[in-house]
């Protein structure tokens, strides 16, 4: 396997590209290996992206491979409130991403390999991409059963996943990618993508839960690199070209030019959360007050991921009709996000009068509701 | 949503014709005023039936996810229409066609059918649409959609982002040479034709190419070198900007600013500012901080401030009261809970510190570490963010050096230090010495604080800090 520290090495002068469509043009044949050098799961969606944007893949094909730290990365059209326990991964600090693929949920840490086959629409081939990475596998340890399904998962033992795919298609190209369970951690993975939110009615694409298992827990002799490499020499024979991976910088603005503003977006609240397809929460707080519980029923649409309308049905009186049409009334447009309600809630207190029992009521109706988020 | 101007209807001279314009220059002139237009009796296009194209995997139908454009809407050709996905596939479908939305035949998470139509697109018909390329499953042109536009008798072949260039730029089509096939006008045309005129090189949009970096030039790289080749002199063609104002609404914890904000306004304040020789708490600090280290903390001026406050609070209580709506009654708080004004990702916050009056330094500093990185992490809770008496900020830490802070109610008072800077001072025997100083900025209620007050405690909140020893003789 043959590294190439730069993609500077290998263009020469002669490659200032003038076409609207750029692409990198190596020495060798019609495909290109890149693997990237960040674990920074919204730098290499970003590289994606500028891939699929800026890269003529009529002529080529490329083959990314990237590794995360902690990430729950959920597809384009999908509900991150119905599809993982968002609590957790704020106290456990695992980034959540939304990708421009379709499909669904999957967690990800450095024990999850990611491949990435770009081409152009016309050779958009899903089943030919996994049957090569079954290759691959079946190459380095034959004695693994490992297959496709139609759902284009890859089942270990008939069983257990260790591959999910999702893709995206634009005007002229197209990326298949997929993830492979190496060595990922599974007691996190089922603990991050449990939904703990009840309520929730939504049209947003479902996730399909399945068992998972680590290739390493099959054979532990194997390493990621073993992995990686026998994709590569597999890729490179099919597509007849050389077997060099090429390391990416994706912060490099210079090589991908626009790259940090798509870094960026992918980062937005509007675009992690916003998103989201219109859904609404139809549950009931128990709050524990002075000794019995009260049962408010809740009821709010959320639209673009803020509260579109919101309905809070409390004990006539128990908090004063004015206070209530107030805080109803700063939760409408407002993101439904937990810090901004208790930024929200919190700074809404210092007008409100100045009443002791007042405020344990006013904190403890926002503090249930800021669970909801 | 794209906004796009709206190109002239060249409805002055339109001779129904389906593919023939003539123009002459008095028609481009006023044209040009007319640009902005459209009026909805004159529809000068026809109605077109965008099928949705074929996907690829024997995909038949698809699930419409959004709709990036509605109904009215002026789209050009490439521009992205709506997102569709199909089995875990994500498609972005884009426009063929420069024209008006007219009708969508899809609700979001409808079923749409591979063939069918997928929206009405209203084209102008004088419009050449020429693809840059060619569309991969492109259904036979209809003769309407091959137009081209004749200016004096030469046609001239251009696609829509080029022709939308020129037009920016002032620069009429038939006065340019063109290199592409068939004498198409392409990009670098325009561009060279611009650079004749102004005698400069303008740089390329920064979008359609990608300049490798030199090989030669391993440690610097090639864009500060570009740049300075690459400046542009100014143009004497009038520069279009085409930047719009973006209006907003004012929601969540925005709108919960404004209200208190609002609210706060109405408090009568006075201010009171004055000068801190921090040159003795400095030291102090520096012979502190490895020992907080050890245990886990790290030690900033702030608690001292905090500290120092609660003291003068100690003597001076009427700054931790609140006044109630009324102005009836003045609250006399027990509990010194001393907000610490934070500058987070989403504004202003301000979580407190409780009880300093029981803490000692060290607690203040290691509550400040918890509630720091709690609101670095966007994870404080509605407890660290309510009972707060008085506050202090410390604005200095991102610069200046007097403010004037706005109070925050329920409370009466609040306090903006500076940046500590390092100035020359006199000492006691005349000398000149090297003083590290900070400015502070306090806000009162003038309807229950006295100017008298807010001196003489600053002064003791002063000497505390000018003489950390003291505060050792007066700490609960």
């Amino acid at each position: 396997m043959v590294l190439q520290p730069s993609l500077k090495n290998c263009l020469g002068l002669s490659c200032v590209l003038r076409t609207p469509k750029a692409g990198f043009r190596s020495t060798a044949g019609g495909a290109l290996v890149i693997q990237s050098v960040s674990n920074d799961v919204y730098q290499n969606l970003a590289v994606e992206d500028w891939i699929h944007d800026h890269m003529d893949l009529e002529k080529r094909q490329v083959l990314f491979l990237w590794r995360n730290l902690p990430a729950v990365v959920i597809g384009r059209h999908q509900n991150p409130w119905q599809e993982c326990n968002l609590r957790l991964l704020r106290q456990k600090n695992i980034k959540l991403a939304r990708r421009r693929s379709g499909g669904g949920t999957v967690y990800h840490d450095l024990g999850n390999i990611n491949l990435t086959f770009f081409t152009s629409k016309k050779k958009y081939e899903r089943m030919e991409n996994l049957k090569l990475v079954v290759k691959a596998l079946k190459a380095l340890r034959p004695q693994f059963d490992v297959h496709v399904t139609d759902r284009y998962d890859i089942l270990l033992d008939r069983h257990y996943k260790i591959s999910g795919t999702a893709a995206k298609l634009g005007r002229t190209s197209a990326y298949h990618h997929c993830t492979l369970l190496c060595n990922a951690d599974k007691f996190v993975l089922s603990s991050v993508l449990k939904s703990p939110y009840k309520g929730l009615k939504s049209n947003a694409t479902p996730s399909v839960p399945a068992s998972v298992k680590n290739l390493f827990e099959e054979d532990p002799s194997l390493t990621s690199e073993m992995l990686l490499d026998a994709i590569v020499k597999e890729y490179a024979m099919q597509h007849q070209t050389d077997h060099h991976i090429t390391l990416i910088n994706p912060a490099d603005e210079t090589l991908l030019p626009g790259i940090n503003n798509k870094t960026k977006e992918l980062q937005t609240w509007e675009w992690v959360y916003g998103k989201t397809p219109k859904f609404s929460i139809s549950t009931c707080l128990n709050m524990a007050y002075k000794g019995s519980v009260l049962d408010v029923k809740v009821n709010m649409d959320v639209k673009h991921g803020r509260i579109e309308v919101c309905n809070i049905d409390l004990p006539e009186q128990w908090l004063p009709p004015a206070l209530y049409s107030k805080l109803v009334k700063s939760l409408t447009g407002s993101k439904f996000c937990p810090n901004e309600i208790t930024a929200l809630v919190t700074t809404l207190l210092r007008v409100c009068p100045q009443d002791d029992e007042l405020h344990s009521r006013w904190n403890l109706l926002c503090e249930n509701m800021i669970m909801l988020m | 949503v794209c906004i796009h101007r709206v190109r002239s209807c060249s409805s002055i001279r339109f001779i129904k014709s389906k593919y023939v314009c003539v123009f002459d220059k008095s028609a481009l002139k006023f044209s040009h005023q007319q640009r902005l237009f459209r009026t909805s009796a004159v529809s000068c296009g026809q109605i077109v039936q965008f099928k949705l194209s074929d996907i690829g995997e024997g995909i038949t139908e698809v699930t419409v996810k959004e709709w990036y454009i509605k109904e009215g809407d002026s789209v050009s050709q490439f521009d992205s229409i709506c997102e569709v996905q199909s089995d875990k596939a994500s498609v972005t479908i884009t426009s063929r066609y420069d024209g008006v939305i007219r009708k969508l035949h899809y609700s979001i998470d409808d079923i749409a059918f591979v063939g069918k139509p997928l929206v009405d697109i209203e084209i102008d018909a004088s419009k050449g649409v020429a693809s840059e390329e060619d569309v991969v499953e492109t259904p036979p042109m209809s003769h309407d959609e091959h137009t081209h536009q004749e200016i004096k008798g030469h046609k001239t072949l251009a696609t829509p982002a080029v022709r939308r260039l020129a037009m920016e730029n002032n620069i009429k089509l038939s006065e340019v040479v063109g290199t592409g096939k068939d004498n198409r006008i392409l990009k670098e045309d325009i561009l060279n034709y611009l650079a004749k005129q102004t005698g400069a090189i303008l740089p390329p949009s920064p979008k359609a190419e990608i300049i490798p970096p030199l090989p030669k030039s391993e440690t610097v790289p090639a864009a500060p070198k570009d740049k300075a080749r690459k400046i542009p002199i100014p143009v004497s063609r009038p520069i279009v900007f085409s930047g719009k104002d973006k209006t907003e609404p004012v929601t969540g914890f925005q709108k919960a600013m404004v209200k208190t904000m609002s609210a706060a306004l109405k408090i009568p304040h006075f201010g009171y500012c004055d000068e801190i020789d921090l040159t003795q708490l400095v030291q102090l600090r520096e012979e502190l901080k490895p020992v907080a280290e050890i245990r886990g903390v790290k030690l900033s001026f702030m608690p001292f401030f905090i500290k120092a406050a609660s003291l003068g609070l100690l003597q001076y209580p009427i700054l931790n009261a609140s006044l109630d709506e009324n102005c009836q009654n003045v609250t006399y708080k027990a509990s010194h809970n001393i907000g610490v004004a934070m500058d987070t990702g989403q504004g202003l916050i301000v979580p407190n510190v409780k009880n300093v009056q029981v803490c000692s330094v060290f607690d203040i500093a290691s509550e400040l570490n918890r509630l720091q990185s709690l609101g670095s992490a966007g994870q404080l809770g509605t407890s660290d963010l309510t009972g707060g008496t008085f506050t202090l900020s410390n604005i200095g830490t991102i610069g200046g050096t007097y403010a004037k802070p706005v109070i925050l109610p329920p409370e009466v008072a609040i306090g903006a230090l500076g940046k500590i800077q390092v100035l020359p001072r006199f000492n006691g025997k005349g000398e000149v010495y090297k003083a590290q100083i900070m400015n502070v900025s306090w806000s009162a209620d003038h309807r229950i604080i006295d100017g008298a007050t807010m001196a003489r405690f600053s002064n003791l909140w002063k000497s505390y800090l000018e003489n950390p020893a003291s505060m050792l003789l007066d700490l609960k």
